[in-house]
């Protein structure tokens, strides 16, 4: 089936969550509310064999003037290994309250993904079962992909400061 | 004396061999820099794209072996850390961790731009130069450095281990 089809299904089967349908070059983008995003991807993968999820990913929209709703956005690319089909469904995820629920329940692959999101752009999902920061040290502060993030970031991390304080003391004995 | 002193042969400036006798006749600071220098063993350890040229470097077209290069994969034999790629700030203690495990005498060489300077990456997640927080003997530029550029750093890690003075005792 098409891609742009399965969309609109997606969107008979969802009428109120769905925001709109976009086909580009393609490929189709469908954007989704939050709200039952869990369901509809269990939808798609049951019903429609997207029984792939290719990429989970976040977006921030802050400097952004057009195309977009809230803040920030959760992209999933959905595909199918039988049907050969993509599908992109992107949930916008406000700034006062950056949370979505989490699909580790359909995909186990999806718990790494998640947890990157929620380190680089703070975005939280519920439900994940283990929900830390899995690139920067745990105690770090801040999300460094947000586009409000300084490039050389606001604070120096705890960490650093703790070694390069050990450092000049071990240099006192030449070490 | 005279007569053994007349079959010395000179090896390297300084140090003067016994035929016969399995015995070396050299002043001993430049004999354990001499062997110290013709065995530089690294810790096998990458960090980054580096890594894939100090592999190169290790291998048999330029075979770092016949300098008495041998990587170890402990720390604890190792005397000399290859500083292959960029040092991002979670990696920064476990690099230093590693140096800490190495008995002395031993050896940094910063390889590339990143384990330098920061290189390109001057962002909040990398360490802007090793020497932040390890004392760093050798800078090889590059992006990375071609593994004939290795050779040459290791080469002047070898100049300056050979001047070093009673670095083989605290006593001297």
């Amino acid at each position: 089936m098409e891609p742009i089809r399965i969309a609109a299904r997606l969107q008979e089967k969802f009428p109120d969550s769905i925001l709109g349908i976009i086909e580009h070059r393609g490929q189709v983008t469908t954007s989704v509310a939050r709200t039952l995003i869990v369901e509809m991807i269990q939808f798609l993968k049951t019903e429609h064999q997207m029984n792939h999820l290719n990429c989970l990913c976040g977006v921030d929209n802050l400097h952004r003037t057009a195309h977009f709703v809230e803040r920030f956005e959760v992209i999933y690319q959905l595909y199918s290994m039988e049907n050969r089909t993509l599908l992109r469904l992107k949930a916008p995820v406000p700034e006062t309250d950056p949370a979505i629920d989490s699909i580790c329940g359909l995909w186990t692959g999806a718990n790494w993904l998640e947890r990157e999101t929620y380190d680089l752009f703070g975005i939280v999902f519920n439900n994940h079962p283990n929900l830390k920061r899995i690139l920067t040290p745990d105690d770090w502060q801040g999300h460094p992909l947000r586009k409000d993030y300084a490039l050389k970031g606001d604070q120096e991390w705890s960490g650093f400061e703790q070694l390069k304080e050990k450092a000049a003391q071990l240099k006192q004995f030449e070490f | 004396m005279g007569e053994i002193t007349n079959n010395l042969v000179q090896i390297e400036e300084g140090i003067k061999f016994i035929p016969g006798a399995s015995a070396f006749v050299a002043p001993l600071n430049k004999l354990i820099n001499w062997g110290r220098a013709g065995s530089i063993w690294p810790a096998t350890f990458g960090l980054a794209c580096c890594a894939i040229e100090m592999m190169v470097a290790g291998a048999s077209t330029n075979d770092l072996d016949r300098f008495g290069i041998i990587f170890r994969a402990s720390p604890r034999q190792a005397d000399c850390l290859i500083l292959a790629g960029t040092i991002t700030k979670k990696m920064a203690p476990i690099v230093r961790r590693i140096y800490d495990q190495m008995p002395e005498p031993r050896y940094v060489i910063a390889m590339g731009s990143c384990a330098c300077t920061g290189g390109l990456f001057d962002t909040y997640a990398v360490v802007q130069g090793a020497d932040e927080f390890l004392p760093v003997d050798v800078y090889i530029p590059g992006c990375p450095p071609r593994p004939e550029a290795l050779l040459e750093g290791i080469m002047k890690l070898q100049e300056k281990i050979m001047q070093e003075q009673g670095r083989w005792s605290q006593f001297a």
